[in-house]
This record gives C-alpha cells, structure tokens and sequence, in this order.
C-alpha cells in the first residue's frame, strides 16, 4: 500500500506538509496523490473514531446489533440484489457476505432496544428473500477498528537514558 | 572503605548531575530516551505470562535455552546466510550490554588496547578499563562520524587486541555499507585485530540491507556478533541479548557468564524465542513508522538550522548546534529548563563532541512536533 495511504490511515488529520516531510515527497506531489485517490474512491472519507461510552449526553447513546441473516440468493442476482436492499437502510451501520450458516451478517445501531427490535420485526425480517435472522446485541465495547477503548497507561521509560 | 582506582576514575563528570536534572523535573517532553516508544509487541509479551502460567521458573543452561539459541541460528541463516552453531558458537546474555563485558574481560590482558571511534555508545570505554585494558579512543568528527581505513591505520599497533564497531550507531544513526566494512576487514584480518560487532540496531536500517560484519570474507574467525531483542522488538526490559562467534572465545565467555550471572531469566528467553517466531511483521512495521519520523526530524533541524547528517539506521539524529554559540552542555541544560525539552549533550558520547546533541525520534510524532517547536522557539529567542 501507498505510504501516503498507511500515513492517513492511521491519522486521517495528518497534514499534507508532515507527510511530505516523512516521506521525502513535495507537499504538491502529495496533494495531487491524495485528491487522486480520494477521487477514485480509494479514500472514502475522514472521521474520528470517538468513544460514546465516555459521552454522557442522551442523544448519543446507543445500541448496537448484530445480526446474522439467512437469505435465498436471487436468480442472476445472487446476494446482491438483497443486500443492497439491506444496507440501504440508514440504521445499518455495516454490511458484510460472510461463509458459515448465515449469508449476511448486518450491524444496526439505534437508540435503544426498542428501536433495534423494532426495525429488525418491521423492516427486516419481513423482506422478501429473507429466510430468517439471529439478533445479538452488543453488552461491551472492547475494542473497535483496532483501536482499544480502555484508556491505557503510558509506557513509563523512564525520561532520558543512554 | 576505599573503592577501586579503576572504578573511581570511572564516571563521566558532568553528565549524570544532567541527568539528574531531567528526571528531577516534571512535564518534560523528552527526545533524550535510548529506547523504542512501543511495548513489547502483545504475542511476545503473552508467551512470556504463559511461560510464567506453565511453571517455567527455573534457570536454564548457562548457554542459554536451546529453542532460543535455535531461533537465533535460523535467523542468522535465513537473513545472512550465516551459519552459528547453536551449541558452541551462541551465548545468550542479559542485553548486549553483558555480551561486550564478557567479551572484553575473555580476551584483554593487561596494556591490551581496545579500539572505540567516537561519537560511541557509552560503556565500551568502561568495560575495557574494568577488564584490564585500554580504551583507544578514535575522533570520527571529521569524517562524517565514520571510522575510515586511514584512521583505523593510523591507530593500530602491536597491542591493539580488538576494535568496537557499532553500526547503526548509537549516537548518530551512521551505518556503513558493504564496501566500506570490506574495507575495514581487511585491514583488521590483516593486522589479526578482533571486530566486536555491536550491531543491536542492525534491523533498524532504513535506506540498505545491513550488511553483518562476519559476511565478511575471512571475518567470521576473527569477529564476535553481538545482536539483542531490546531495540528491534522493543524488548529492552526483559534483557536478552546474545554473542555469536568462534567457540574458543564463547566457551571464554561462558565461563565468565556462569559463574556472574549463571543465566538470563528463563521468562524472557521464553518471550525471545517467540519474538524470533512470530515478531518479524512488527519489526517491520515499527521500522517504517522510525523511517517516517527520521524524515521529518531531519527535515525540521536543518530548517532549524541545526545541521544534521541523514542517520541510516537506529532512531538517532545528531545535530550540530555550533549555530547558536553555546556548548552541548549549555544548550541542554538550557533547552531543559526553558521549554522543559530534553536531549542528550553530544559530550556524552566521547571527547571533540562538543556543539553536538543527540536527539532521539523514539517518539510520537505529535511529542516530537511539540519538541521541534519548542526548539523553534528556542532559537529564535537568541537570534
């Protein structure tokens, strides 16, 4: 992968002059690389990856489920077809075609219980095509796109050594 | 009680009340620390606690635990085509640290000469004089920091016993490629002159394979390897290091090890030998973020103007601070107290250093834009 990629990948607010500098490129060259690939669709978006357990205000709690979901595959289409009715669905967060004994495996989030159940017994499970699901609710966040959410204690080097 | 002559005139004077000074003090962003900024990568560490969960709480051979001694000769083989008998030519030891000190005290008689360029990591001197021996100090300031065949030339004689070579280099980042170390071998082959390779940041080269001193024609017989776990996979805690060579001078070796130190602590030998299985994607990844940081670090000091050589290797910078008129010393101490930055004073690392600092880019890169523009402040406040 790109330098520039991996750079931003792990720090999506690193600027175009620091890349620069870390990679021995001109700030123009990289400017260029990066509205390439953001055109391309390569990069798809900046965002911060923030820990709601540490946000206290109602509006932003929330619940999350994952659900696995048994789909039949559609003629020509396969599962396609299906998922994109899916994922089209503003409370799907994730959408994923995996092996085993379900076909889709579906994260949704919502504002409580209630609003996750309701979506999945109304919007759901009543698609055509859709043979069954299997709701499992998020208990504990431990650690998210590799990121671990318990506030770590820092490395204690000590401060100057040979 | 009166202490030993050797060990009086030891300590480097004003140094440690330097040191002292930093960790006395609070908030300090430091770029004045030997060591890797990430943990023990966590497959590592965990072998270590499942190590301690099965009993393994013994010593071990005074060689050191078979498995890891057979890790270290795959390695060696895999990366360099080098071939370590792992029952008589490996010997592992607490940190390269505890290597050299075995070493220097296996083969020094008393008026042998020791050979240590500078700028140099620290205890080379110290551990010659300990054992017996004299340290030959060789000024490298003038030649870009590196020890060329004229200078080696120029300083061997009949008592010269061996040669400290430490490549990449701890101050500097300076590393050789292979012309140059064919170079050097010949004449210490010729002159039957030992090469102590201290070569525990080897993995650590950013811009050319490193080159292993006993790949050498004719170095093997005439070389000791040193290598360790602490900077590669930034394991500097658990203190395991080894030597490679012939096995006259391991056997030597050993003798003194298993009477000082019997072993290294079976734990982190347990933890060594997965690093060696399963830690090589971390090394490299850790290598190309240390990679990134050089190029930003290097790139900030000589727009600074502090003028800075590219290291190849290691996670050192070695900056000239001659701009500013003040000694390393004074810059440090200074730097320290003003924007609470602190970094090594070039003095540190030998004699005719003086107007040079060491800053090491160990360090996230948001601790060391906040240091360089601390530094920017600095400066500007004098010129």
């Amino acid at each position: 992968m790109d330098e520039i990629l991996e750079i931003l990948e792990k720090d999506g607010r690193a600027s175009v002059e620091d890349i620069a500098k870390m990679i021995r490129k001109s700030p123009d060259t990289v400017k260029k690389t990066i509205k390439k690939y953001e055109k391309e669709g390569a990069i798809l978006k900046y965002k911060a990856v923030i820990n709601k357990d540490l946000i206290r205000d109602s509006e932003s709690s929330e619940v999350r489920a994952l659900i696995e979901v048994n789909i039949v595959p559609q003629k020509d289409l396969g599962f396609d077809k299906i998922a994109e009715r899916i994922y089209s669905f503003p409370e799907v967060t994730s959408c994923y075609l995996i092996s085993g004994t379900y076909d889709l495996l579906v994260v949704v989030e919502g504002k409580n219980l209630h609003t996750v159940s309701n979506f999945v017994a109304e919007k759901l499970s009543c698609l055509e095509h859709v043979r069954g699901t299997a709701t499992h609710f998020l208990l504990k966040k431990y650690k998210e796109d590799g990121v671990i959410l318990k506030h770590k204690q820092q490395n204690q080097r000590i401060a100057i050594s040979y | 009680m009166k202490i030993s002559k050797v060990v009086e005139k030891m300590q480097p004077s004003g140094i440690r009340a330097f040191f002292d000074l930093v960790l006395g003090m609070k908030d300090v962003i430091s770029l004045g620390v030997g060591e890797p900024d990430f943990v023990t990568p966590w497959q590592i560490r965990e072998a270590g606690i499942y190590s301690l969960e099965q009993g393994f709480t013994s010593y071990t051979s005074n060689k050191g635990l078979y498995k890891l001694r057979l890790g270290i000769h795959r390695y060696l083989k895999n990366k360099f085509g080098l071939d370590y008998c792992p029952d008589e030519e490996i010997l592992i030891t607490v940190g390269v640290s505890e290597g050299l000190d075995l070493l220097m005290r296996a083969i020094i008689n008393p008026g042998d000469k020791i050979l240590v360029p500078q700028p140099s990591y620290v205890s080379y001197g110290p551990i010659t004089e300990l054992a017996g021996g004299i340290p030959v100090y060789i000024d490298t300031s003038k030649d870009g920091f590196k020890i060329t065949p004229k200078l080696l030339r120029k300083y061997i004689d009949k008592k010269t016993k061996g040669i400290v070579l430490n490549y990449p280099t701890n101050p500097t980042g300076v590393s050789y490629r292979r012309k140059e170390l064919e170079e050097i071998n010949k004449i210490l082959v010729s002159n039957k002159v030992l090469c102590i390779s201290d070569e525990v940041y080897g993995d650590l080269t950013y811009d050319f394979n490193h080159v292993a001193f006993p790949t050498l024609p004719k170095a093997k017989n005439n070389t000791i390897y040193f290598n360790g776990f602490s900077k590669a996979y930034a394991m500097t805690g658990w203190r395991v290091g080894f030597a490679c060579g012939p096995k006259e001078i391991i056997a030597a070796m050993t003798k003194i090890h298993q009477y000082t130190i019997m072993c290294v602590s079976i734990t982190s030998q347990m933890a060594a030998a997965e690093a060696l299985v399963s830690g090589k994607k971390q090394v490299e990844e850790m290598k190309r973020e240390y990679k990134r940081r050089r190029e930003f670090v290097i790139s900030e000091l000589n727009s600074l103007g502090l003028k800075c050589q590219r290291p190849q290797g290691a996670f050192y910078a070695f900056p000239s601070v001659k701009s500013t008129g003040l000694s390393s010393m004074e810059f440090s101490r200074q730097l320290l107290e003003e924007e609470k930055v602190a970094v090594v004073p070039g003095t540190a690392f030998g004699t005719n250093l003086d107007g040079y600092i060491r800053i090491s880019y160990a360090s996230s890169l948001d601790n060391l834009k906040e240091a360089l523009s601390r530094i920017k402040k600095f400066l500007d406040k004098r010129k």
